[in-house]
């Protein structure tokens, strides 16, 4: 089946274990984005859900970091952090084996992905699932994209891998749906967190939205660093998103700078692929 | 410059239960196991999360160490802040990296 839906949103722990911090009218625009993302991905009515997020540490390190990453296990365990600092308690999310690995086994035909069978989940997936799947329903492929530890994927090969991802998904029988996940510019757990660049992030999610794969792909990483943080490097879930919707344009449906939850909060869908 | 194991060490603390057990019950058996400075060691006994922060300590691996030793989320930012008027600015890893 084609691929049934595609968008991004942010994944900032602090959304869900410091809401109260945060001005109540962004949160609330924040919270009802999120709703509006649940009820479009429900109504593509699809059978699971592709994740694409950034590695922090929750199962890949610098002994073994590979660029991309995808799960291929029956179910995730989640969320990595402890559940009371993360405010979502601990949950089994389902996955599907065998979707999974054709999925790995089409992406592999133009992209080299690792892909693992046994996976955590920490903030960067459980925080959008907490809100779009809150009864954990939906079957996982989760995957990620090495933002952390340098050299980091090229931006080149993150659209790529959504080019290959879009081909996979395409060709399944199922229903599937792709959502990317990351921040703009942030600066996460350093003594800059809160910083947020609101223009340089507009800038991108113009891009972003506009599919401009030129523009998306024309970012250093020490542009990136400059501007946007060692948190901006986590563009590269939305140039995923945006290579699998290549000839498609976006829509952002949120962009609340919350400095508490430190980073430029986003939702964005792409309108018909 | 041991800035790897000294990450992975605490990366493990954090994603192996097992290895937190023994660190808790033995902390120098098992910091004898990873090659890393006295000023490394003494960051980590301390705990001085300020100069593990200046030694290159990715936040999204230090941040779980802070939380373990009992720092709360804004103790943690002002004790990284702390570190960096005491030891300087940071010295290696991804802060540093793109910065020169």
């Amino acid at each position: 089946m084609p691929l049934v839906f595609a968008g991004v949103c942010s994944h900032a722990p602090g959304i869900t274990n410091r809401p109260e911090r945060a001005e109540a009218r962004q949160r609330e625009r924040l919270y009802a984005g999120f709703e509006r993302l649940r009820l479009a991905i429900e109504a593509a009515r699809p059978d699971a859900l592709v994740i694409v997020a950034a590695e922090h540490f929750a199962n890949f390190f610098m002994n073994n970091m590979p660029a991309f990453a995808m799960g291929m296990a029956e179910h995730y365990e989640g969320p990595i952090e402890d559940e009371k600092w993360l405010g979502i308690p601990h949950a089994r999310v389902p996955g599907n084996r065998d979707l999974s690995l054709r999925l790995v086994s089409r992406v592999m035909q133009e992209v080299d992905v690792a892909y693992a069978e046994e996976w955590k989940l920490d903030h960067g997936i459980m925080v959008p699932l907490h809100f779009l799947t809150p009864r954990w329903d939906l079957p996982i492929v989760p995957a990620n994209i090495n933002c952390q530890g340098p050299p980091l994927t090229p931006l080149h090969r993150a659209y790529a891998f959504g080019r290959a991802l879009r081909s996979a998904c395409d060709e399944a029988p199922e229903r599937l749906a792709l959502l990317g996940t990351g921040g703009i510019s942030h600066w996460p757990a350093t003594p800059n967190s809160g910083k947020i660049n609101e223009a340089w992030d507009r800038e991108f999610l113009a891009r972003w939205a506009e599919n401009r794969r030129d523009a998306l792909l024309s970012y250093t990483d020490a542009e990136t660093y400059r501007d946007g943080g060692q948190g901006g490097f986590e563009i590269r879930t939305f140039i995923t998103v945006a290579g699998a919707a290549q000839g498609s344009t976006g829509e952002i449906w949120c962009y609340e700078p919350i400095p508490v939850f430190a980073v430029g909060c986003t939702i964005g869908i792409i309108k018909s692929l | 410059m041991s800035l790897y194991y000294l990450q992975k060490l605490l990366y493990q603390i954090n994603r192996d239960p097992e290895i937190r057990k023994r660190f808790e019950a033995d902390r120098e058996g098992v910091l004898a196991g990873y090659e890393l400075s006295a000023e490394e060691l003494g960051a980590i006994r301390g705990p001085d999360i300020g100069l593990l922060y200046v030694l290159g300590v990715n936040g999204q691996i230090l941040m779980h160490y802070a939380a373990m030793c009992g720092f709360e989320w804004n103790a943690y930012l002002e004790a990284m802040r702390e570190g960096v008027r005491r030891h300087g600015p940071v010295r290696a890893g991804l802060y540093k990296l793109v910065e020169d």
